[in-house]
């Protein structure tokens, strides 16, 4: 059962109605019906085309929160062998928000580190819908840290609305974690790769994706904050989501043009909540070509990289 | 309707209006309401004599108090590109920015100088809250950038006093990556061992909050000031409950481990003194006011 978007309601509608006409051809053998569902088919395809050919910033920042988009818990079971959670920040407790261990991809250790959202009522809960609190930030420095030491690459693949505003993060050092994952990110001397699969929220993502390479999905977006919050900020009115999606600019292909995003990836028609295992397996190239760019390098060239792509981002702007 | 009405009174009035309530002459503490004289509130860092309020200061009159002598030289910032993303909300971004520069004077939201405090040199920078709510985009990662490299030039340390309302939402995803892009000039100083200490006035928020005003050797706020990452507005609503008293107020903070001191702004250039020259393995310093360094500029090679 597919879970449509508020744009998706004319195809929900036809695709509705050619499976209507199918269940009805089961329950008689005398209909015949195969002509007019082709043809529904068809029109649903040809609408699938056509919403997908162009999504409006806002409607990509909908495709990125979907709830059938595959997660991090997905990506961790389909891409990596071996997979081993590795739990706690050793000071205060462990942040289900955070996925972190150690595991193969393609044979090789490495260590992943992700933000996980949950799919259902129960585990969203457990996650906290993948907002992290400091223990999680905490843990992915300690994780990161040990990488380093015995010389793996890290892969952090990101998907978060934003690190969790709440009264124990704050009490215990939101703003100091982030700032010291962000630190930690720059510092280590093994290869940093990062996906951003669905959404890059704020500080939320920053925290993770400080690395040598980014990757996103096509439809995914990072933002410096999400469209609502700042269209009740600067139009003092939070419907007002579609315009700040659009002035934003938090699109794989804007953030490509900025120097920001290193390889968009392109999604199947439809999104990747449609196309759940290929979409996996394209993810999967992507993560294969950008740890054998940085394969080779030494440890400095890898932190000089790091640190030169950052104090290079901003030297261009968008064209008009 | 004549030209009496229209043009003559109305400037009779203002003329004796300017004459009978000259302007700016009291100020009313917005804590405590108590009337202060101007010069008497600027003479005392703009905290109120009453109730030790802090009010905003600019980073200008800040200088002018912690320099010797009130004597500093600005340090250059490279220009960043002028509305990378053409914003535009109700207002055009490039708008935005004409009134702050004029209702501010200053260019951008932060202010980058050297000179000597105590005869200690150092290398300071400050974020203007006035300035577009001092928001952090490429002109401020540019400003902290320049700062830092001109801090190991000198081998100087850097103090920088923060005040933001968070990253600036008119340059998108550009000012959120210059929470990376600052790390990376922290680690400049880092590395070249030069103390990096934060003085944390308010409001510190943000983006701000979670790059770095929070990764200094010593973290100083200013007496109640606001520091989060989240604000207070914004946790209520996720959590649907009335926040404690003092609540992510510097104080409330201390409790809770995040900072080193809660420090009155007129005692503070004493303290950063102290704390600098230990920290640098200087001689203790001299107590008293100090006249200005004769030549500010040449003089900045010595220690």
């Amino acid at each position: 059962m597919t879970n449509y978007l508020d744009f998706e309601k004319p195809l929900a509608e036809i695709e509705g109605k050619a499976e209507e006409l199918r269940a009805m051809a089961r329950s008689n053998d005398e209909m015949d019906i195969s002509k007019e569902a082709a043809a529904l088919d068809q029109k649903a395809a040809d609408m699938l085309v056509d919403l997908y050919k162009d999504l409006t910033p806002w409607r990509k920042c909908q495709v990125a929160r979907h709830p059938q988009r595959p997660h991090c818990q997905d990506y961790i079971d389909a891409l990596f062998t071996e997979y081993t959670p590795l739990a706690g920040d050793r000071a205060f407790g462990d942040d289900h928000a955070v996925m972190g261990g150690l595991a193969r991809f393609d044979g090789k250790p490495v260590l992943v580190i992700g933000h996980e959202k949950g799919n259902d009522t129960k585990s969203r809960i457990e996650r906290n819908f993948g907002m992290a609190r400091p223990e999680g930030y905490r843990k992915a420095i300690r994780l990161m840290d040990m990488a380093d030491k015995f010389g793996l690459p890290v892969i952090t693949l990101v998907d978060t609305p934003g690190a969790y505003p709440g009264k124990g993060a704050e009490e215990r050092g939101q703003s100091e974690a982030i700032a010291r994952s962000t630190e930690k990110c720059l510092q280590i001397k093994v290869p940093l790769i990062s996906l951003i699969i669905g959404e890059g929220g704020s500080g939320g993502a920053v925290a993770f994706a400080t690395a040598n390479r980014l990757a996103m999905l096509e439809h995914s977006v990072y933002s410096v904050i999400s469209p609502e919050g700042c269209a009740s900020i600067l139009w003092k009115d939070a419907e007002k989501m579609r315009e700040a999606a659009e002035a934003l600019r938090l699109t794989a292909k804007d953030l490509a043009e900025l120097g920001i995003c290193d390889r968009v990836i392109p999604e199947p028609l439809g999104g990747a909540h449609r196309h759940r295992a290929d979409t996996i397996e394209l993810v999967k190239g992507a993560i294969e070509k950008m740890l054998a760019e940085l394969s080779g390098k030494s440890g400095d060239d890898l932190v000089k990289d790091r640190r030169q792509k950052f104090l290079t981002i901003g030297s261009r702007g968008l064209a008009a | 309707m004549n030209w009496i009405s229209n043009y003559v009174r109305p400037t009779i009035n203002s003329i004796f209006s300017r004459r009978e309530v000259p302007e700016n002459l009291w100020h009313k503490c917005d804590e405590c309401g108590t009337m202060l004289f101007h010069r008497e509130l600027s003479d005392n860092l703009n905290v109120c004599t009453q109730c030790n309020h802090h009010m905003g200061i600019t980073p200008r009159d800040r200088f002018k108090a912690l320099f010797d002598g009130g004597i500093f030289v600005e340090v250059d910032v490279p220009e960043p590109v002028a509305d990378p993303l053409h914003f535009k909300d109700q207002k055009r971004y490039a708008d935005r920015m004409k009134a702050a520069t004029k209702a501010t004077g200053e260019k951008e939201a932060m202010l980058v100088v050297e000179g000597e405090m105590g005869r200690t040199p150092i290398v300071a920078a400050c974020q203007d809250f006035s300035f577009m709510a001092g928001s952090m985009g490429m002109y401020v990662g540019n400003a902290i950038i320049a700062a830092a490299e001109r801090a190991v030039e000198l081998k100087r340390p850097l103090i920088l006093f923060s005040a933001a309302g968070g990253a600036r939402m008119q340059e998108g995803i550009l000012s959120l990556m210059q929470m990376p892009r600052t790390t990376v000039a922290l680690q400049m100083l880092k590395e070249e061992g030069l103390p990096y200490i934060v003085v944390l006035t308010h409001p510190t928020t943000g983006g701000v909050t979670a790059s770095y005003a929070m990764l200094g050797d010593v973290h100083i706020a200013e007496p109640n000031a606001l520091i989060c990452f989240a604000g207070p507005r914004v946790i209520e609503q996720t959590i649907r409950e009335k926040l404690p008293e003092g609540f992510q107020r510097a104080e409330y903070l201390l409790e809770h481990g995040m900072l080193d001191r809660v420090t009155s702004r007129t005692q503070m250039k004493e303290e950063l003194i102290s704390i600098t020259r230990m920290l640098m393995r200087q001689e203790a310093p001299v107590k008293g006011d100090l006249p200005a360094p004769d030549a500010p500029v040449e003089q900045t090679k010595e220690t």
